[in-house]
């Protein structure tokens, strides 16, 4: 048989529900345990298989100096490197610190702010090292998840798609919570969640960051048109994804409403 | 008049009472139909499987706005007192997710297994005018080209259709200058109007086919007397002097072939969020993607077939990149195609008149006005100065 490749999970400033999707895969967990080695996999096993490893699935953002040195390794350690989930992809909830004075956060929250050593910003991987693809969500989608390790082992392009989470949720049926007067983002959010939100009457909250084309600029306006006060706006755009520069400057736009 | 028409073609206009219309769903059941009719789910009304007459919106009437949908009560009881909501035809017919084939690899070979499952054969309660125009387009590209769809024809072939003419229209609707409504004259077994007044509340029903004489034969029918002939064909009437949107078809067909620089187009970018929205709730919009899915040792994969939109960076995507990869782009085609293209490709307009793209549109851009806007802003030729 085949040298099985070498499967690592790399974890930075997160929640660690993005790597638990995999542990969540049950059904398929030893069908790609038995594909691939799992080298490096914390949540899963105290064993850990020196590098070089095929493929790194990471997960999280660079928050601290060290965080941005260990990037570096695991970058040079892997042959792919795939991130998962919101975090790793465009910096998380934890980038909302991007729009305020982080040393202030410190001094509410802990009794020893000096102990705490951090980056003023929250960023993604893709700032620090090249990211071969980046899987979205917040959390990630178990069967995007397990498409992006099939597409690997079988060297194509993993099927998923960019576009809206419209195109998922009209599929499947949904009344468009939008037209019914709930703000939504789902027509400049990617699709991959299944348009959960919307199923059960409630507006999408961008989990999966920007689509292929977003027009924030112009939702933003048709929800203000329709009486959604300033405030509300920007707590709409400062969510998951907050860190995606679209994102930003919109929120930052209203937010000086 | 389109009424009137067919009376005198042959097929009489029947009567039948709101209590008798409790039957048909049974009889189109027990002859062994799927019936599929307008139910309220999530404050809309969609399409999904009828049990019984009591599954009816009863009682309910839409508001509809660009941008924006609202059901409403109101007090008469009627049955079919809405206009067309978020699906179509087209969720039942051409299915946004359809299984072509399974495959199998082993040390033998690949076996492809083609899905051979039998789709339900359908009873459409309740299509409207639009509807059955929109069946008529699909069927067009969709069974009578050169290749026939299978997934489509399979789910269409046998159906039965009980059409009910539009007597109140949404403000969205146009189907009368799209001449594909408010009533129904063609692609319907049965069709009903709604009739609530003085003399009560009942249907005028006539047969679109023998299939249909044959249903309509096990309901309590009696043939309709002049004035219950006449009221429908008044209700018609005023439906038809209500609708509050128009476009020319015709006049369309040329203005978008001469306008692809128009710069119009990128103010709607501005607006469009290339949602595909429009797309998807579009009763003839029918393009489709298909995607292989595989397991994890490649051993078994799926090939499924999915809507997919004019609006994706993936639709118009070829080796050497997106061919459409900006909203203007995107919307230009769309619009052009519907409206124009589609002249040439099918020898019809793909626009039914529906106006579900205007209501299902997050941010309300509304076709008709685009056109208008399109006229407005299209560089006449200069007049030729006239010397005395
Ligand atoms: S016209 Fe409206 S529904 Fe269509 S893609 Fe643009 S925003 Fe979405
Ligand atoms: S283009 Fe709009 S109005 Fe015309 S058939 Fe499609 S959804 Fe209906």
């Amino acid at each position: 048989m085949a040298r099985r490749p070498k499967l690592a999970v790399w974890k930075f400033t997160s929640c660690d529900g993005c790597q638990l999707s995999l542990l969540d895969l049950e059904d398929e967990l030893l069908e790609v345990a038995g594909q691939v080695k799992i080298a490096h996999f914390p949540e899963a096993t105290r064993r850990s298989l020196q590098g070089p490893y095929d493929l790194s699935l990471v997960e999280g953002s660079i928050t601290t100096e060290a965080e941005k040195a260990r990037i570096l390794e695991v970058r040079g350690a892997s042959r792919r490197l795939v991130t998962i989930g919101a975090c790793a992809t465009t910096g998380g909830i934890q980038a909302l610190r991007n729009f305020a004075d982080v040393s202030a956060f410190a001094e509410v929250v802990y009794a020893r702010p000096e102990t705490i050593s951090t980056l003023a910003d929250s960023t993604p991987i893709s700032d620090h090292v090249p990211v071969d693809f980046e899987l979205r969500g917040c959390p990630i989608n178990k069967r995007q998840l397990l498409e992006v390790i099939c597409a690997f082992l079988a060297r194509r392009p993993p099927v998923v798609p960019t576009y809206s989470v419209c195109v998922e949720c009209k599929r499947r049926g949904a009344v468009c919570v939008a037209v019914m007067g709930t703000p939504c983002l789902g027509p400049i959010t990617q699709a991959g969640c299944g348009a959960i939100c919307p199923a059960y009457t409630r507006g999408c909250y961008g989990c999966f960051g920007l689509d292929e084309s977003p027009n924030v600029a112009s939702l933003a306006r048709h929800w203000r048109g329709s009486g959604v006060p300033a405030d509300q706006v920007v707590r709409m755009l400062q969510t998951f994804n907050a860190g995606a520069a679209p994102l930003r400057e919109e929120s930052e736009r209203h937010g000086r409403d | 008049m389109q009424l009137s028409a067919l009376v005198e073609e042959g097929p009489a206009a029947f009567v039948v009472q709101r209590e008798a219309l409790a039957a048909l769903p049974a009889v189109l059941r027990a002859r062994g139909y799927l019936v599929v009719g307008p139910v309220v789910r999530e404050g809309a009304v969609v399409l999904e499987e009828l049990r019984s007459l009591e599954d009816l919106p009863r009682g309910w009437a839409d508001d509809q706005a660009p941008g924006a949908y609202r059901l409403r009560r109101r007090e008469d009881g009627a049955l079919f007192g809405f206009a067309v909501g978020p699906q179509s035809p087209k969720c039942w017919f051409h299915p946004a997710d359809a299984l072509v084939f399974r495959a199998r690899r082993s040390r033998a070979g690949t076996e492809i297994a083609p899905n051979v499952e039998a789709p339900p054969k359908l009873a459409l309660f309740g299509a409207r005018a639009c509807d059955l125009a929109a069946i008529a387009v699909q069927d067009r590209v969709l069974r009578e080209g050169p290749a026939v769809d299978s997934i489509y024809d399979s789910r269409r072939r046998d159906c039965f259709v009980v059409a009910v003419n539009c007597t109140e229209p949404a403000r969205t609707c146009f189907c009368v200058s799209t001449g594909t409504g408010p009533c129904a004259t063609a692609g319907f077994d049965l069709a009903l109007t709604e009739l609530i007044d003085e003399v009560g509340h009942r249907f005028i029903v006539t047969v679109g086919s023998p299939a249909g004489r044959r249903i309509l034969a096990e309901l309590h029918a009696r043939p309709a007397g002049t004035s219950d002939v006449e009221s429908a064909h008044a209700a018609h009437a005023r439906a038809a002097s209500e609708m509050k949107r128009a476009i020319d078809p015709v006049e369309a067909r040329g203005l978008l072939a001469r306008n692809a620089e128009s710069p119009v187009w990128e103010e709607i970018a501005d607006r469009c969020l290339a949602c595909g929205n429009c797309t998807m709730v579009c009763p003839t919009c029918f393009c489709t993607t298909v995607d292989d899915v595989a397991d994890l040792t490649g051993d078994h994969a799926e090939r499924w077939r999915r809507w997919d939109s004019c609006f994706t960076f993936q639709f118009s995507h070829l080796n050497s990149g997106v061919v459409r990869a900006g909203t203007s782009a995107q919307y230009r085609h769309w619009l052009t195609h519907k409206l124009s293209g589609w002249n040439e490709q099918f020898g019809q307009s793909g626009c039914v008149g529906c106006g579900r793209c205007i209501t299902w549109c997050p941010v309300g851009i509304d076709l008709t006005e685009e056109l208008v806007r399109i006229r407005e802003r299209e560089d006449r030729p200069a007049r030729p100065e006239i010397h005395a």
